[in-house]
């Protein structure tokens, strides 16, 4: 970075998986047939009044809490006021100076210790519909030949968090947002699924100098919907800014669309930026006071976070295993798998076991504890066929650890040498100098003996008997 | 008043004399039916609203129950709603609104949709997208608005009771200047959904009735929380249709500052004040109070919030999913613009532009911010003065009916029309207007104000003075 430091505000859209929507009682799915999900509040037929959700606000004011936010007495919405075809009212409730919660903190745990990103706030207000443009470049609107507008996803809940500029790296604001996405998911309150929209994020990234007070012109970086390209469009951005100043340039502010494909980024047209929201409290709805047993409920709610179980994990594996394990839901299993090979079990978990699609909720811990103290002396394929079974009901290790590892010579000679004499041009290579077909030896011995041959042992010989 | 018998033994029904609860004594004991009464209305329409066009829509439904008109801002089923705008043109709603809804429930056939001021922005129905009313008494003369087609219904016999709405005085006033009774409830107690919008934190429902205990029994049927509208209340007692005819006890006060104002015609006063005479001579404590700043502010204020409001409610007429749609292809901004030039007349234009102007970034504290606080000030005061009366009288509007085109030039004369009638309103407080006399041959309107919810004690005041007061509804013409 040659002293140059990123600042990196990141602004997270959160759609509630409530059953019905924000201010109708629509059903909020995803998926179904375009505008088969409405009725004339979401349609903004003349006179409809919106009625909030108490449960989108029960859940909004449950991830205040886990933010570690204020939860305001009286919250307020308010009607922010622009045209577009997506927006049938002509302005969208949300909220202004009275958000439902507010002054948070959200640790995210990183190789230097834990960083401490500070929570504006967390407010709730109704998604727009879903515009489709068609013709015309990347889905834009601009050039293209006709738009679509799809109201189900019209009126739908949706959270909108806003952290203070403390994020100081894509690979930061990457861990950011997997710890908030598992946080979301935990409170049972969103599918937080970035692929399908109910998970979005932007960014507001500027540089300045290591040591520099105050902050210098800020881009927003707009359409990043996976975490990687959060990561990749954040630091494509960064490096933007850093060689403009070096060449001597400004930074113009401006809205970004990152292009995943090509990952680069793009301006968006300023006109369709340039808005006065005309903010102004909405006067169809009365304030909303949660009430204590309400916010105490919503406190009870919430379990361990993340970033904890993160840093106390991380004690055992490490940094990156710890976040895999806690961010694929894979922890609590991790807990109940005994053994003293931390890091094997871990291993096991993020890689064979995901590899073999069971749900970790419903693997036997003790048992899988066997499994992965006996994974080097069982045959490897009689344990990934364990791990696939593990999650049956009644699974028992006992049948797989039976099936032990050929690892006697004297067993494993006639078939090696069975081998060698059936290949004889693959030898004459190996000993011209091709030393990389000793792993097609390995996997001709494998092969014969159905995968229960001892993979070390079986090294060891072949290379005794060709190296002789 | 019984039907007259004409030959034949049928009944011929004075619809310009006949109350609503005479017509349901009517129906109770069977002396006729829904469809012959309905019919007498239909009858009554087709002779006399060529010349009132009163109505929009005349829907004749026929029920066992006394028939009602809809202000066409009140959204029916299946019925068109134009809000006497040409932006509305061609929508029909999949739904009712609560109050029609309600309506139905209690068995009310609808008559039709009556005439308005275009989105219920106006005073007089000159601004209605469809022409004009003509007021009863004097065909040459404005009914008031912007509830107008309601109130000249009423008042010309073409509808036995009909509901309105109010924002800054649109239903008091034209009940004030057609010589019939009409309430503005509570903010709050009826609700707004299916009401197109003109300013959400003002709108209310009101019945323009003959009299105030017609008037009584249709609040009582369109009162009452609902779930569709989150700022609906339960009514803290049930509706009482009065029958007392005394005024002890009833404290009365009267402010100065709306009795005396600038612009009150001579023979406005007069009127006005024979009726508090009567009411003190009925038993009732008279004195005078004052609420300085209600008037000095309530206008700038409400020009103030109502459009900023307004802007904001009609920015979903865009074309795009009902109603008016200009042919333009290819531009959004275009198909926006072209849509809203066509379909909205000059006054919705003048209040979306100074509503936008209001709520404008760097100009909201200034105007909308300052005037939500100066609207807690007129509250307060309202609320202090109620500390020592239980109702505060005034004139409903400061002139009789004005003539078609007077001030059609002039808006903001025409805004001045509302001067006494809008404080209460910024307040959130009932009103309701009955006729207390003629001056130059035209009807009168008292304004009468309470506290919040005190719907009971304004009709109690105004069916004493009612009778007291003897004021024959029928327009002199047409008797």
């Amino acid at each position: 970075m040659n002293g140059w430091e990123p600042v990196i505000g990141l602004e997270i859209h959160v759609q509630l998986k409530t059953r019905t929507k924000m201010f109708c009682r629509c059903e909020n799915v995803w998926g179904e047939e375009p505008n088969t999900r409405t009725c004339p509040v979401c349609l903004a037929h003349p006179g409809t009044l919106p009625v909030p959700n108490k449960t989108a606000i029960e859940w909004t004011v449950k991830l205040g809490l886990a933010l570690d936010c204020e939860i305001a007495e009286r919250a307020l919405f308010h009607r922010k006021n622009y045209f577009y075809p997506d927006l049938p009212k002509g302005y969208q409730i949300s909220q202004y100076d009275v958000p439902l919660c507010s002054e948070g903190r959200f640790v995210v745990p990183g190789p230097d210790g834990d960083r401490e990103i500070g929570i504006v706030r967390a407010h709730l207000e109704e998604d727009a519909a879903k515009t489709i443009h068609v013709g015309g470049a990347a889905g834009r609107i601009h050039g293209a030949e006709y738009s679509l507008v799809d109201f189900n996803r019209g009126g739908t809940p949706l959270v909108e968090i806003v952290a203070k500029p403390d994020v100081r790296s894509g690979e930061e604001a990457r861990r950011f947002l997997q710890l908030l996405r598992q946080t979301v998911i935990e409170l049972d309150i969103s599918d937080a699924e970035m692929e399908k929209g109910s998970l979005r994020c932007d960014a507001n990234v500027s540089v300045r100098k290591a040591g520099e007070e105050g902050y210098r012109t800020k881009t927003e970086l707009k359409n990043m919907n996976s975490f990687k390209f959060v990561a990749d469009g954040i630091a494509v951005e960064v490096e933007r800014q850093i060689a403009r100043y070096q060449a001597g340039e400004e930074v113009m502010q401006q809205t970004l669309h990152f292009d995943p494909q090509t990952g680069t980024i793009a301006p968006l047209r300023s006109k369709e930026e340039a808005h006065d929201y005309r903010y102004f409290p909405e006067p169809d709805l009365v304030a909303v006071a949660p009430p204590a047993d309400m916010v105490e409920r919503a406190r009870a709610e919430i379990g361990e976070l993340p970033a904890a179980r993160i840093r106390r994990l991380e004690a055992e594996v490490d940094l990156d295993l710890a976040y895999g394990l806690v961010t694929s839901g894979r922890d609590a299993l991790y807990a109940r798998v005994p053994g003293d090979d931390r890091r094997a079990v871990a291993n096991v978990l993020m890689n064979q076991l995901a590899a073999a699609g069971v749900d970790p909720a419903a693997v036997d811990g003790a048992e899988l504890g066997r499994l992965v103290a006996a994974r080097e002396t069982i045959p490897r394929q009689t344990f990934l066929d364990a791990l696939g079974a593990s999650a049956d009901p009644d699974f028992t290790a006992d049948p797989y650890l039976a099936e032990t590892t050929v690892s006697d010579a004297a067993a494993l000679d006639p078939v090696i040498d069975g081998i060698l004499a059936a290949n004889p041009g693959q030898v004459e290579a190996y000993r011209g100098g091709k030393e990389g077909l000793l792993g097609f030896f390995v996997g001709q011995v494998m092969k014969e003996t159905q995968g229960k041959a001892d993979a070390r042992v079986v090294n060891e010989r072949l290379r005794e008997k060709l190296n002789a | 008043m019984a039907p007259q018998t004409a030959a034949g033994d049928v009944a011929v029904i004075d619809t310009l004399r006949l109350t609503a609860e005479d017509a349901a004594g009517l129906l109770e004991r069977g002396e006729v039916s829904g469809e012959e009464l309905a019919g007498a209305y239909l009858d009554a329409i087709e002779a006399r609203d060529p010349e009132l066009h009163a109505y929009l829509r005349v829907v004749g439904e026929r029920s066992d129950g006394v028939p009602i008109a809809h202000k066409d801002v009140i959204t029916t089923k299946g019925i068109p709603t134009t809000a006497g705008s040409r932006i509305l043109v061609g929508y029909t709603p999949v739904f009712d609104s609560t109050v029609a809804a309600r309506c139905k429930e209690a068995g009310l056939p609808i008559l039709g949709k009556t005439n308005l001021d275009e989105l219920a922005m106006g005073s007089s129905t000159e601004n209605s997208a469809f022409g004009p009313t003509r007021n009863p008494w004097d065909p040459e003369r404005v009914p008031g608005g912007s509830s107008g087609g309601s109130a000249a219904a009423v008042a010309g016999g073409l509808a036995p009771w009909a509901l309105g709405t109010d924002t800054g005085g649109s239903v008091k006033q034209p009940a004030s200047l057609c010589g019939v009774v009409g309430l503005r409830p509570t903010y709050g107690t009826v609700s707004r959904y299916g009401i197109v919008a003109f300013a959400s934190s003002l709108d209310q429902v009101g019945p323009l009735t003959k009299t105030v205990r017609d008037n009584a029994r249709l609040y009582e049927i369109i009162a009452g929380q609902d779930p569709c509208d989150s700022t609906t209340v339960e009514l803290p007692e049930p509706v009482a249709i009065p029958e007392g005819e005394d005024l002890t006890g009833v404290r009365i006060g009267v402010p100065k500052e709306m009795n005396e104002a600038e612009g009150i015609d001579p023979g406005v006063s007069a009127s006005v004040n024979a009726a508090i005479r009567l009411a003190e001579e009925l038993g009732a404590d008279v004195e005078e109070t004052s609420l300085p700043r209600s008037v000095d502010y309530g206008l700038a204020c409400y020009y103030l919030v109502a459009p900023a409001e307004a802007s904001s409610n009609l920015a979903r007429y865009d074309g795009v999913r009902y109603g008016h749609r200009a042919a333009v292809d290819g531009d959004l901004t275009a198909l926006y613009a072209r849509t809203r030039w066509e379909g909205f007349g000059a006054e919705p234009k003048r209040r979306i532009l100074l509503g936008t102007y209001a709520l404008s970034a760097g100009y909201y504290d200034a105007y909308y911010g300052q005037a939500q606080k100066v609207r807690t000030v007129i509250a307060r005061e309202h609320a202090a003065a109620f500390e020592r009366f239980d109702v505060l009288v005034s004139p409903t509007s400061p002139t009789v009916a004005f003539r078609i085109g007077e001030k059609a030039e002039n808006p903001l004369a025409m805004y001045l029309s509302d001067l006494l009638t809008i404080p209460a309103n910024m307040a959130g407080l009932p009103g309701l207007s009955i006729p207390c006399g003629l001056s130059d041959g035209l009807p009168v309107g008292l304004q009468l104000i309470g506290p919040q919810f005190s719907e009971n004690a304004l009709f109690r005041v105004g069916h004493a003075l009612e009778r007291a007061l003897g004021f024959d509804f029928v327009p002199e013409r047409l008797r």
